[in-house]
């Protein structure tokens, strides 16, 4: 199992030295972030909706979208000059390279949040101060669960004619669940509900991450095996 | 193996597609003509005897792409991710009628086309995206034995996923009709509309069977044409 870990480590530490050197999919990620915010504001009548009553929908959907640049890239340089032959070719079993995937991809994701929830404050002048705590947990247990399907899809997507264009079609309907749940959680613990309240939509984000990624590790080495 | 695939599982029922077409216009004319109208729904509630069976189908075609998927990963035969292909689309196909049938029952009883918070419309509506993007996703993958893998992965993963839309949309709680007929004490639906259903079932199963054959065979002259030598890895 530590081995596994180590493993999975250094295939994720290769992602990110890859992309902290050329910084492509982050900056168009939080650029997209900052961008959506805005267009999201402006697509709604303030006088009939407070943007505190948006700010967990807007938040979460966000998320998901800048989520997939990232997510496409995680298998996308791979593919350039058969990259993912020599990473199969070495003596890294199939789930540490998964599992190291998905963890640059999960990093990639919190970077993004880091960026993003601050402005969402700043925008939409959202309390999110006393909830900060909650509020992590819920992000990370979605996070877990968006990166390890999309993770998975983003193996098989490289490898079709229609690429980047097929991963939203895929990964979205497996993003529902969880986004649903950490939305209504979210704007649970922002209209100043206990946390009780939220603990069903909770209970369900942690149901998904182990189903998810007890399912998503079996198949990923079904998918890259020749 | 390829090239006698199709002597292997040839089903000798050349009737069926008739058997099946009769059955279902049989069941359709029943409920129609034959059925004592429902007291409050009146006439709308007879696509009731379309709307049910052809969920029915389309869980079924998706569970058996899942049992498909699965048993393909472990055996490798071929024939079963042809079977998961025919069922899958055959399923697409239900799952539409669920959908036009369901809006269109809901409009006059419910009073809105959609409901948002009714826990099987929204899952069937998934199942639909599912299986919709698991036929985009057969087609773009050019080599059988990675789009075989590939779209087994994706059939079971749909089916796992499915039980998490279920609970999501439960948790925005549900106005749908509790089931009323499989209660064990007494079923309370009338007698007459219950026949009027079962008959249905098995005329939409029947079709079921009917479509995936005839979609089966030909993704297996599909399949033997195009590889002339197996290409199956």
């Amino acid at each position: 199992m530590a081995e596994i870990l180590f493993t999975a480590w250094l295939i994720a530490r290769k992602d990110l030295t890859i992309e902290f050197r050329t910084r492509s999919a982050f900056f168009s990620a939080v650029v997209f972030a900052l961008l959506a915010l805005v267009i999201f504001y402006y697509a709604w009548d303030p006088t009939a909706v407070t943007p505190t009553d948006l700010a967990p929908g807007i938040m979460w959907v966000i998320f998901t979208f800048s989520g997939l640049l990232g997510l496409h890239r995680s298998f996308g340089v791979e593919a350039a000059d058969h990259a993912i032959d020599g990473l199969l070719a070495s003596p890294v079993s199939r789930e540490s390279i998964f599992l190291g995937k998905a963890i640059a991809n999960l990093i990639f994701v919190a970077a993004v949040q880091v960026i993003a929830i601050p402005a969402l404050v700043l925008f939409y002048n959202v309390p999110l101060g006393g909830i900060a705590g909650p509020l992590v947990a819920i992000a990370i247990l979605a996070a877990i669960g968006l990166v390890t399907v999309g993770t998975l899809f983003s193996a098989m997507a490289v490898n079709t004619r229609l690429a980047e264009l097929l991963l939203p079609m895929l990964a979205l309907p497996f993003f529902v669940p969880v986004v649903m749940a950490a939305a209504q959680a979210t704007a649970k613990l922002l209209s100043g509900r206990p946390l009780i309240e939220a603990a069903a939509w909770i209970k369900l984000l942690l149901a998904f991450d182990i189903v998810f990624v007890a399912a998503c590790s079996l198949a990923f080495p079904f998918t890259v095996e020749d | 193996m390829l090239l006698n695939a199709r002597t292997d599982t040839e089903v000798k029922l050349p009737l069926l597609p008739s058997i099946a077409g009769l059955s279902v216009a049989g069941a359709v004319a029943r409920a129609a003509f034959f059925t004592p109208l429902e007291a409050r729904q009146g006439a709308a509630q007879k696509i009731f005897y379309i709307h049910v069976p052809a969920a029915w189908v389309a869980f079924m075609a998706f569970f058996l792409v899942a049992i498909a998927s699965g048993v393909y990963l472990w055996l490798r035969d071929h024939r079963l991710d042809q079977f998961a292909e025919s069922s899958a689309e055959v399923g697409v196909i239900f799952t539409t009628v669920v959908l036009i049938t369901g809006p269109l029952w809901a409009r006059p009883i419910w009073g809105t086309w959609w409901a948002w918070w009714d826990v099987r419309l929204v899952s069937t509506l998934f199942l639909w995206f599912i299986y919709v993007s698991y036929i985009v996703l057969r087609g773009a993958v050019e080599s059988p034995g990675l789009r075989a893998r590939y779209s087994a992965i994706l059939g079971i993963l749909g089916a796992l996923l499915i039980p998490f839309i279920h609970l999501s949309v439960y948790l925005f709680s549900t106005m749908h009709p509790m089931p009323i007929v499989g209660k064990p004490s007494k079923p309370s639906l009338p007698s007459e509309m219950l026949v009027t259903l079962l008959l249905s079932l098995g005329a939409f199963t029947l079709l079921y069977f009917a479509f995936v054959r005839s979609r089966y065979r030909y993704a297996v002259e599909r399949d033997a044409a195009a590889a002339g030598a197996p290409s199956y890895a």
